[in-house]
């Protein structure tokens, strides 16, 4: 087993034989030619059925990776049109009187030069789309055909410089090629078996005209994550890795590719194909429950509907929430603004920072958690003494309470980030009626503030985290005061069992299906929709399925799980009567 | 000869893309049209000349048109930058 390390292009998993990919080598010869004119006629033809070639692929990715992705083969097209482009292949051919194809790789060369040498990452991946153009003219003209020799199998016959439309040569069966088995070296290639294709690099249009049933994965030498190639096996949600140093010995071996990691393991033994065959399923489900769920209500079969809803602790993690089509946002731990931060984070840096996850939610429901630093969680700006018993100490909302410029100016970033979204504030830590009316209090003194000086908000919707046994017992007075409850679990259980959750020696007996701490569930509902909030739970029980009929039955209103676990809490949902 | 100035706000600056869709508006009139940035001044209807220069979000161009239709090409032009670029 050898394991090699590259770059991830796209997140998935394949287990699959090697098929080593070679480009033809289209040696270029240099040839003296008599008569110029004819040379360039033999060109223009060449172009002509190159350009027809470039509408032909530009058709077959419009319909396989949409328009977006498709623009690179117009941008080929012009490229292929361009004035100084081609002028330097007539002058070439007029004045060195050389042949066609020795004018266009040699032009094509020095534009990809020019391109590679740019500052700049993006235009420099632009040499490959010059280099990707020029073979393609360089195989018309020579007749040959660059990927319809290896990989497509009809194209060669006709690209041979006709004028007539080469494009049947888009690939439809990687094996169609007579040669492969001579050039990998390898008979293990059933016809019909899909590989992980290996190349030291592949064009874009190289990369669109395989046929994707037939691919598991690319891995390539080079290339860059910018490159139109990296974009377009994203888009065809192929995995890929590049910058492995790929050898021809690996063709028919078995290869994995983990594209979550960007590891390419070759010969894998027998306990890591089964470790990674798993990480295959479990990512596969997860696919097909993308598949099927994205979209769907998260509702039971006799229409009960359930806000699922997604925890996250950066701004970045929004990606993950629509990726896996959570309804909103249950949970967002503002702390990372101050523990990724040195010193106590502006409003402005916080203002931005809820005011982009607002917007990318787009209207969807945003729950930001303020301030709950202490116990596990501590940045050295806060001098906060050390603490006998930290979890129980000076932690979250107590601090906010005590030290209120800090509150004051969380409250005033999200009060402000509130006009560009659905944004709700949620305190955390409440063991009393007292610490709500008193944040109540200071959310109202913020709002007169912004109101003076003229600065938009909306009004917000309040809740409070239930997580202490104390606001279990008091939920029904605490409804009283907010719009919402969300059930911490993993607190909850905490101080409802008496067990320090970071305490290994106890994890054995840290149960969070006991039943105080679910019947402590049960009752913050029934209590919440007493006093006129609705419920949800925003701890690691909300995404248990094993508990998912319980809380239903409960009359939980909302779930708010890690963003993986969105579909699969969902698929439970729709499974309930 | 009309001129007019504008600033890249496109994360990706002038790419592939816009550069081709740049092209393509370009070649509309019949004014010659350049465009001035870096410190180099090209033709707008060369495409790879155009990537060639390289430009970034946030950087100052000047765009020329000379010719017989060199106001509506400044007007088409100016409504193609604030679009795309």
């Amino acid at each position: 087993m050898e394991q090699y390390q590259g770059k991830t292009i796209f997140n998935k998993i394949a287990i699959g034989k090697v098929f080593f990919y070679q480009k033809k080598e289209t040696q270029v010869k240099r040839r003296h030619i008599e008569d110029a004119e004819a040379e360039i006629v033999r060109f223009d033809a060449a172009q002509k059925t190159a350009l027809a070639q470039l509408d032909q692929i530009y058709e077959k990715a419009l319909q396989e990776v949409g328009a977006d992705n498709a623009a690179v083969f117009a941008v080929h097209k012009m490229m292929m049109e361009d004035e100084d482009y081609l002028d330097s292949i007539y002058n070439m051919i007029r004045r060195e009187l050389i042949n066609a194809e020795y004018a266009v790789a040699a032009t094509g060369d020095n534009f990809a030069k020019m391109f590679a040498q740019m500052d700049d990452a993006y235009m420099q991946a632009r040499a490959a789309d010059v280099r990707d153009i020029s073979e393609r003219l360089v195989a018309v003209l020579s007749g040959s055909g660059t990927i319809a020799g290896t990989l497509a199998g009809s194209q060669t016959g006709s690209a041979a410089g006709t004028e007539t439309v080469a494009g049947t040569g888009i690939v439809t069966e990687i094996n169609a090629a007579p040669d492969i088995g001579s050039r990998t070296g390898t008979d293990t290639l059933a016809p019909d078996e899909p590989v992980i294709l290996m190349a030291d690099d592949l064009a874009p249009s190289e990369t669109v005209q395989m046929d994707k049933s037939r691919i598991l994965a690319f891995v390539t030498r080079r290339g860059s994550s910018n490159s139109h190639t990296a974009i377009l096996a994203r888009s065809m949600n192929i995995p890929a890795v590049i910058g492995i140093d790929i050898r021809e010995e690996w063709a028919g071996k078995t290869a994995i590719v983990d594209g979550y990691t960007g590891t390419v393991i070759i010969d894998p033994d027998a306990a890591t194909l089964e470790q990674m065959s798993a990480k295959m399923s479990d990512d596969e489900r997860r696919q097909q429950l993308l598949k099927e769920l994205r979209g769907k209500e998260t509702i039971t079969r006799s229409g009960r509907k359930i806000h699922l809803y997604a925890n996250i602790g950066s701004v970045s993690d929004v990606a993950q929430v629509l990726e896996n089509d959570g309804e909103g946002i249950g949970l967002f731990r503002s702390e990372f603004l101050y523990l990724e931060s040195d010193t106590f984070p502006t409003e402005e840096e916080q203002f931005k920072a809820y005011k982009m996850v607002a917007q990318n939610m787009a209207g969807k429901k945003v729950i930001v958690r303020t301030l709950d630093i202490g116990a596990d969680k501590q940045a050295d700006y806060f001098h906060l003494e050390k603490e006998d018993n930290p979890a129980m100490g000076y932690r979250a909302i107590r601090i906010c309470l005590d030290q209120q410029e800090i509150f004051r100016t969380q409250l005033r970033a999200l009060l402000r980030a509130s006009a560009f979204g659905n944004i709700s504030i949620m305190f955390p830590m409440i063991i009393s009626v007292q610490e709500v009316l008193e944040s109540k209090r200071i959310l109202e003194e913020v709002k007169a503030e912004l109101r003076e000086q003229d600065i938009p908000y909306k009004d917000v919707e309040i809740g409070i985290m239930i997580e202490t046994p104390a606001a279990v017992w008091i939920s029904e007075e605490l409804a009283k005061e907010v719009d919402f409850f969300s059930i911490g679990t993993n607190d909850l259980t905490q101080y409802t069992l008496a067990i320090d959750r970071q305490n290994p020696k106890l994890d054995s007996i840290y149960d969070p299906h006991h039943p105080a701490v679910l019947r402590s569930i049960r009752m913050v509902i029934e209590n919440g929709h007493r006093g006129g909030a609705w419920v949800g739970i925003c701890g690691e029980l909300g995404a248990d399925t094993s508990l998912t009929e319980t809380f239903v039955e409960m009359g939980i209103d909302e779930l708010s799980v890690s963003p993986s676990f969105i579909l699969p809490v969902r698929e439970a949902v729709r499974k309930l009567s | 000869m009309k001129t007019f100035d504008y600033t890249i706000t496109d994360e990706l600056g002038i790419h592939a893309r816009p550069a081709g869709e740049l092209v393509k508006e370009a070649k509309k009139y019949s004014s010659a049209i350049f465009i001035n940035a870096n410190g180099r001044k090209v033709n707008a209807a060369k495409l790879m000349m155009i990537m060639g220069l390289g430009v970034k979000k946030g950087t100052a161009v000047t765009i020329e048109a000379d010719g017989e239709d060199e106001d509506a090409a400044i007007a088409g032009l100016r409504t193609f930058f604030s679009e795309n670029l």
